[in-house]
């Protein structure tokens, strides 16, 4: 339904008849964000309240909008893979790994093993780094301050590696069409090894911290409830679509690279609630820590690149690659003409995706829930408005 | 002696008439060549106070909780992060209302729908404010210079005092430009020590 920003619109969801003998008051628009520390970035939402509790909500987006997709149009291969590190800017790696995937499989490119294996560890170590920070500021969000500095503090070992490693700590731009950059310096691995040791203490410790807190629990469990025929009706992928009792993970599903050989446990949860789906990234990051282990002990020997052409002109032809992103599908569809520039690099992003189930989850739920809810499905907003 | 113009009036608003350093002026009109980077010359109790102002808003400069895109996260970073920890410089306080900072940090990409809500926040923050434009998005447009829906640089919507650098700047940048924001509070209004306008 069409509803206007600016006009007091009276038709909404509840009727009198689901509330028989309360006085009926006037509804209000309540405009949250753009600027608004809970949005996770630059959403805004006009919600309807009917008292404290919310009607009726309409996400609004746009605010990130940067013409992406029309950039890569105009962008060799090589140049582009630079800005998907801008889309989902919580996981470039996995980012990178989509699109170049999607240029290698446009071009029948087989990626040497070792080049696999590095894109699987340093894909996994992303994924921590992200869900890392999805647990901290929810945790602020519901007004819990200790979580942010335990896991951002955690997560600068991660970007401490990828700086040595990529010569970046954030946008990494480390993927290449057939390979990647360049191998690890020396005594890397036995760094990041020790590194993940210490990151298993620490997400144990997290897990003591969070999941035993009553408060936490008081605001989370039952709030946002996405039951398996909902999830799977608004296409959720990722760590929102396992909490509700759905065991669907691309590597798993349609293993890519070296998860073909690595065999992956997706964390399955069946709670479906706000409380689930954090209990799923938590859980996520033990697996990936174990992903990363079984990547560092089979790292094969060998080249990390294939030769290919300074300029990449794969022949005409169109294809779609997804990767399991740590917030779900994260694909390219990309089509060519035969030059240098894709014809068309069109993005599935999955937060984009997530967003459509937000004004369902609202509704009915009393205001200061819309903070644990829109916290607990873990959009990014660059990935959203590309 | 003081600062005028061919008018003979105090072109500088907020300075009393005194040349402003490099590091000071918010741009090409307002700079007033001479040495820069001295100390600043206290010459009476006017000019204490005025300093001791200076030194109170300097060490505690609250930022507005204002993240776009990239750049915020690594702007979470240095403010939790323990490795970086903002909170030894006084500005860890991210606040959530423009009417609560003394700074806007612009941390990512400004489009063309964020422009006109980015000049209301900063119209809606109280004087003395000041802004920092926090990577390449915010200084220039950056990587998305011939995007059609960026703006190209946010110093075409608000007056900026400091650019950091990077895509996104590393936490220790973002601490530098806060230092250098810190000395630029610090020398507001007052007389640099060498001032050719002095006589």
């Amino acid at each position: 339904m069409e509803r206007s920003y600016n006009t007091l619109d009276t038709s909404a969801n509840v009727s009198q008849a689901e509330f028989p003998g309360e006085i009926r008051s006037e509804e209000m628009l309540l405009n949250m964000g753009p600027q608004h520390p809970s949005t996770h970035g630059v959403l805004r939402l006009v919600l309807t309240l009917e008292g404290e509790t919310i009607v009726e909500c309409t996400p609004v987006i746009g605010y990130l909008h940067r013409g992406m997709e029309k950039i890569f149009e105009n962008r060799t291969l090589m140049q582009g893979i630079r800005y998907t590190d801008n889309s989902d800017y919580l996981s470039p790696m996995l980012c990178e790994i989509a699109y170049v995937g999607a240029a290698e499989q446009l071009m029948g490119i087989e990626v040497p093993r070792r080049a696999q294996y590095i894109r699987l560890l340093v894909g996994e170590m992303q994924r921590i780094a992200s869900h890392l920070v999805a647990v901290g500021t929810y945790l602020l969000d519901l007004g819990a301050f200790t979580p942010i500095i335990w896991c951002f503090t955690a997560r600068e070992g991660i970007m401490e590696l990828f700086e040595s490693l990529a010569g970046s700590r954030f946008t990494v731009n480390y993927m290449r069409v057939g390979g990647v950059l360049q191998d690890f310096p020396k005594g890397w691995l036995q760094e990041c090894e020790a590194y993940l040791d210490k990151l298993e203490g620490r997400v144990t410790e997290l897990i003591a911290l969070i999941n035993g807190n009553e408060i936490f629990l008081a605001r989370t469990q039952g709030v946002g409830y996405i039951d398996t025929q909902q999830a799977i009706a608004y296409g959720l992928t990722g760590p929102n679509l396992r909490a509700s009792g759905v065991d669907w993970d691309l590597r798993v599903n349609r293993p890519y690279m070296a998860y073909t050989e690595v065999p992956v446990n997706p964390v399955v949860l069946q709670g479906g609630d706000c409380f689930a789906r954090n209990d799923a990234r938590i859980r996520e990051m033990r697996e990936s820590i174990r992903l990363c282990r079984v990547a560092i002990d089979k790292m094969p020997p060998g080249p990390i690149s294939t030769h290919v052409p300074i300029a990449l002109r794969p022949q005409r032809g169109e294809t779609y690659f997804a990767i399991e992103n740590s917030r779900g599908e994260y694909g390219f569809y990309m089509i060519s003409d035969g030059s240098e520039y894709p014809w068309r690099a069109k993005m599935r992003p999955p937060s984009f995706v997530t967003l459509q189930i937000l004004p369902e989850l609202l509704r009915g739920h009393k205001m200061s829930d819309a903070v644990a809810i829109i916290g607990s499905i873990d959009i990014v907003l660059g990935c959203v408005d590309r | 002696m003081a600062y005028q113009n061919a008018e003979g009036q105090n072109p500088i608003p907020g300075t009393r008439g005194r040349a402003v350093p490099l590091i000071s002026a918010s741009g090409p009109f307002e700079y007033v060549p001479g040495n820069q980077e001295g100390p600043v010359q206290l010459a009476s109790l006017a000019d204490m106070l005025q300093w001791a102002q200076n030194w109170a808003r300097s060490r505690s400069v609250w930022p507005l909780g204002y993240g776009l895109a990239c750049c915020a996260i690594e702007m979470m970073a240095a403010a939790s992060a323990a490795q970086y920890d903002l909170a030894r410089f006084g500005s860890e306080v991210f606040r959530s209302s423009p009417r609560q900072a003394d700074l806007m940090i612009v941390a990512g990409t400004v489009c063309v729908k964020m422009g006109p809500r980015l000049r209301l926040l900063w119209e809606q923050m109280p004087d003395p404010k000041w802004v920092l434009s926090m990577g390449q998005c915010a200084n220039s447009g950056g990587e998305f210079y011939d995007s059609y829906y960026t703006v190209q640089g946010v110093d075409t919507i608000v007056p900026v005092d400091i650019y950091v650098p990077g895509c996104p700047p590393r936490p220790e940048q973002l601490i530098e430009g806060l230092l250098k924001l810190r000395e630029k509070i610090l020398k507001r209004g007052l007389r640099i020590q060498g001032d050719p306008f002095e006589e």
